[in-house]
């Protein structure tokens, strides 16, 4: 009886722990604004929004399966083929979201073009199957994929919103801003991405220096 | 002769109009992260040259000549990774035998290459563009060259940023992004010089 609650108790908080960390991967140590991990994507498929939610999605199923497929074979894996491994697996299933996107939203594919096959070797998902996945169990290993994948997700679509409302009036493809709104075109482009994350980072910087001195 | 001129336009666009780092947004890791120092920044840049040339070479063979005939076009990514992370180890086991100063001084980032999308961003767009085999070559050594300089660029600014008064928030990642933003508005002075 005693042994079944003590069973209990732990399940629970691995399931708790599991939680937590899903929960601080959205926001509390988001890929994107916390660690700057998978910069690449980030910033070139944030022009406007309707791409950067695809991408988004796109590496929330790479990083649920991979880090799925890590949990289950690792305690196989050897030290120096691990990387080899945790690329191959990726790959195996940026292809299969590469062919699904073709096949069903062939209009989003050919925007996004190679950044689909370059989630590959977006760090972010290598860095979830390195220090989370291969020492996991299945459950957390995959409930750690959804947080990366909707944290990663939630900092695009944030990124995409200011620069598509700025550069051309619209979200979402839907005017928001009034015809006299002249659009800053520099935010459509390379520099305003840079530029835009770079003040979206001073800004959590900022938050964060008052909540410690608070 | 109007081959060459082709040629030469196919570096310039690679190297400057297109370039990896400022326009395609690839190699923005270690363009953020190893641009401390112009020395190790300039290290980073020509190891990436060298492997970027011959992945460039390798994926264009095996591609075109192997996986294409064969209808095998949809294994092309993993295919490609492949090739990349046995040349980069191939690379790493050449220059630890026989450039044993260069290899300290590379230390971790000769491995990350692997992982450094534009290796595998410019096999990619080679393909997407469909050129021919000495194109590709000459688009990869571009590349490369491109962003050798484009990570150099940073790092001399960066150095001398670090003496600079930035606003507490800003420090760090931020003002690195920002100077990013603003050196890729120079080059954008170079679009429309090709095409």
């Amino acid at each position: 009886m005693a042994e079944a609650a003590v069973a209990g108790t732990k399940e629970q908080s691995t399931a708790g722990k599991a939680a937590a960390q899903f929960v601080k991967n959205l926001w509390e140590e988001n890929p994107v604004f916390r660690t700057l991990l998978g910069m690449c994507p980030t910033l070139a498929v944030t022009a406007a929004v309707k791409p950067a939610l695809t991408m988004g999605l796109a590496v929330t199923f790479v990083v649920v399966s991979s880090n799925l497929m890590v949990s289950i074979m690792r305690k196989g894996l050897t030290p120096h083929l691990r990387i080899l491994m945790f690329t191959l697996t990726i790959s195996v299933f940026v292809t299969i979201a590469d062919l699904f996107l073709k096949a069903f939203v062939p209009d989003m594919s050919e925007v996004l073009g190679p950044y689909v096959p370059l989630i590959i070797v977006n760090c972010i998902i290598i860095a979830r199957a390195e220090s989370c996945a291969s020492k996991n169990p299945v459950f957390t290993a995959v409930l750690d994929g959804f947080g990366t994948g909707f944290g990663f997700t939630i900092a695009v679509v944030i990124l995409a919103t200011i620069r598509e409302i700025l550069g051309s009036g619209t979200w979402f493809g839907l005017r928001v801003l009034p015809a006299w709104w002249v659009p800053w075109t520099i935010m459509k482009l390379p520099a305003g991405a840079f530029i835009t994350l770079g003040f979206i980072l001073a800004v959590i910087a900022y938050s964060h220096g008052r909540k410690k001195a608070a | 002769m109007t081959g060459f001129v082709e040629l030469i336009v196919v570096f310039l666009s690679v190297a400057l109009v297109n370039n990896l780092v400022f326009t395609r947004f690839l190699g923005i890791c270690p363009y953020l992260g190893v641009s401390k120092r112009v020395d190790m920044a300039f290290g980073m840049g020509l190891a990436v040259t060298f492997v970027l040339t011959l992945s460039a070479t390798l994926t264009w063979i095996i591609n075109n000549l192997i996986l294409v005939p064969l209808g095998l076009g949809f294994t092309k990514y993993i295919a490609f990774i492949l090739v990349i992370a046995s040349m980069v180890q191939l690379v790493e086991m050449y220059v630890r035998k026989f450039y044993k100063g260069l290899y300290k001084s590379f230390g971790i980032y000769l491995p990350l290459i692997t992982t450094n999308c534009a290796i595998l961003g410019t096999c990619l767009f080679i393909d997407l563009w469909g050129y021919n085999f000495i194109k590709a070559v000459v688009a990869g050594f571009g590349g490369g060259l491109g962003f050798t300089m484009a990570i150099s660029i940073m790092a001399g600014i960066r150095e001398r940023l670090d003496l600079g008064d930035v606003p507490r928030p800003l420090q760090g990642a931020g003002i690195t992004l920002v100077t990013a933003g603003i050196l890729t508005l120079a080059f954008m002075g170079f679009s429309g010089m090709v095409r």
